[in-house]
């Protein structure tokens, strides 16, 4: 109970945080930052359920944002069909992908999945870049139209910024609930033990199927609302480097964490940036960030930081007063 | 009540690992009313068989029927479903995760609500949430850790977890419970907590079939015993009976009276 007040009380400061923060961020330049940091923390979100709970590697998740992206281009510019339409139509194919994927590999243990996504992601970068009469080749395609409510085009920062929000305002609602659910319970089962989740009455091959089918929609919608947001769909945003990124964003804001995704995508992108005039050296220096992050922060920057409130809290507990966990054997003297 | 048809019945059960027969044409009978035990030295089969009545492996030969059920083949979660529950040797409680939540995911099988259900916490997740947490509770205080239900399952002291295993395997309501030694380990005042525990399953209507190293726990508690040694069932009755089976001396209380 105290533990579902507390979320509770998170998600409305969250919320009020959200509201209040373009009447701080006023340049263009940081709105638009703002909300590529929404838009990679719903694909990370996606890859947190996968990874974090379900115990699942996916490192081929850019070609998902991708067929969203792609979808909802070439259906909204070439032919004209209307951009939410078009954004449900990607949404629809890529947990279609996802799941044709999914089937073998997810029935297997081990990380073969990783191994299916990674080569999925290659394959899908390079038909975005070379099937030139769909995609419009390495030039990508141009002049994708706004996303419109009720007759008013969000084609500003601030009105995208809060449909971006908003979408990760409920996703992240949407995480909590399935975290204490049935359904979330299960995958952390799978993640720890399979054979014992199996043994419990758990179809572990049909729920890693399910959030790797969630991730890759969530997945598509980012792309999508990326899309639409810079008018525009290239190949190079959508490739291995990106699914990489992604990787990176869920594990250092920390695996299983429902902040985690929204913290590892504000220091990701807020570093691809920060990195940017140091040119060619900007992909070693992250590497060296990362490498660092995960030896300091093992569990990424928001449990690790969560874990140390906690100890800074909690009063100290004088010597041998506290037995170490784990260690404690079956005896007693 | 013994003209009842068995709640278990394994035929010819034969598992194969490369040259290595593990079980070798076991066949064994649980009747429903009765505590069963299977005992014998280390590397007898006994984890092997438990492995393949739950579903866990494939048997190389031989049939399983459980409540009449053609049981062999099915993967373990279809198993779990048809009301058979077990623990494990090496105590597997989920990390991360506390003692409750543990015990939540006992309720699998007895739950329906899905994805959407738990994304947008609809009424038939919130019902079943709070139904499961009350038999949860009901269950941790069978076993006596209700007061422990919100710690950390992996911290618990041994001997709590493998009774918090036994309340997340009762949860699911089963007909039959595996417990793969669940006396491996604890103390003397354990064992005895263990061994009413055991005995109290019947009266909830869930059989128990227990392998067990400890001879005078199977001996207290069972009705039914049986013997394995090499994958092979040397020997199967009364407890009474087996303490003075000549074979089973040999092959395995003799083992224990030599040293």
């Amino acid at each position: 109970m105290e533990r579902r007040f507390r979320t509770w009380v998170a998600l409305v400061v969250f919320a009020a945080v959200l509201l209040a923060l373009p009447l701080l961020v006023r340049q263009p330049y940081y709105r638009t930052i703002l909300v590529f940091v929404g838009i990679n923390a719903l694909a990370a979100t996606g890859l947190n359920l996968l990874m974090g709970y379900a115990g699942q590697v996916s490192l081929g998740h850019a070609a998902f944002v991708g067929i969203g992206g792609y979808a909802s281009a070439v259906l909204s510019v070439n032919l004209g069909v209307n951009p939410w339409a078009a954004m449900v139509a990607g949404v629809v194919a890529a947990s279609l992908i996802a799941w044709l994927i999914g089937i073998p590999t997810l029935r297997l243990h081990g990380h073969y999945l990783a191994i299916a996504t990674l080569g999925f992601g290659m394959i899908v970068s390079i038909v975005f870049a070379e099937w030139r009469g769909l995609t419009g080749g390495v030039g990508g395609i141009p002049g994708v139209p706004a996303l419109r409510v009720a007759g008013l085009a969000l084609d500003n920062h601030l009105r995208f910024y809060y449909l971006v929000w908003t979408c990760l305002y409920a996703t992240v609602i949407a995480t909590s609930n399935i975290s204490n659910s049935r359904l979330g319970r299960a995958l952390r089962a799978i993640r720890g033990s399979e054979i014992a989740a199996q043994t419990t009455g758990i179809n572990t091959g049909s729920y890693k199927l399910q959030v790797f089918v969630l991730s890759a929609a969530l997945a598509a919608l980012a792309g999508s609302l990326f899309v639409h947001y810079i008018s525009f769909a290239s190949p190079s945003r959508f490739g291995f480097a990106y699914s990489i990124e992604l990787v990176v964003m869920a594990v250092l804001g920390g695996l299983g964490n429902m902040w985690g995704p929204i913290v590892g995508s504000g220091v990701v992108t807020a570093l691809g940036e920060l990195l940017r005039p140091l040119r060619d050296l900007d992909v070693p220096a992250f590497g060296l960030i990362l490498v660092l992050v995960l030896i300091f922060l093992p569990r990424g920057v928001t449990t690790s930081l969560g874990l140390l409130v906690q100890r800074l809290r909690a009063p100290r507990p004088t010597n041998g007063e506290v037995a170490p966990a784990n260690i404690v054997g079956a005896g007693e003297p | 009540m013994s003209a009842e048809e068995p709640i278990l019945q394994a035929c010819g059960l034969t598992k194969r690992f490369g040259g290595l027969l593990a079980v070798d044409a076991v066949d064994l009978v649980v009747p429903g009313d009765q505590v069963t035990a299977i005992i014998g030295p280390n590397g007898a089969g006994k984890t092997t068989l438990f492995n393949m009545l739950s579903g866990v492996l494939r048997p190389t030969h031989g049939t399983i029927l459980f409540r009449g059920r053609r049981t062999d083949g099915l993967p373990p979660h279809v198993i779990a479903g048809l009301g058979l529950a077990r623990t494990f040797q090496n105590v597997r409680l989920f990390e991360g995760m506390s003692l409750l939540d543990n015990v939540m995911v006992g309720r699998h099988t007895r739950t329906r609500s899905g994805m959407l259900d738990a994304a947008f916490a609809l009424p038939r997740a919130r019902r079943e949430e709070r139904a499961g947490r009350a038999i949860c509770m009901e269950a941790l205080e069978f076993v006596g850790l209700a007061k422990r239900a919100d710690d950390d399952a992996q911290s618990l002291p041994f001997g709590h977890q493998r009774r918090a295993e036994i309340a997340r395997a009762i949860v699911a309501e089963p007909r039959l419970v595996l417990l793969d030694e669940p006396a491996a380990g604890l103390n003397t005042r354990e064992r005895a907590e263990l061994a009413a525990i055991i005995t109290a399953l019947a009266q909830r209507g869930i059989t128990p079939l227990l392998v067990d190293h400890d001879m005078d726990l199977v001996m207290d508690i069972s009705h039914r015993v049986s013997v394995l040694n090499r994958g092979r069932k040397i020997a199967e009755g009364p407890p009474r009976r087996i303490q003075s089976d000549a074979a089973v001396i040999e092959a395995y209380l003799g083992e224990e009276i030599a040293c």
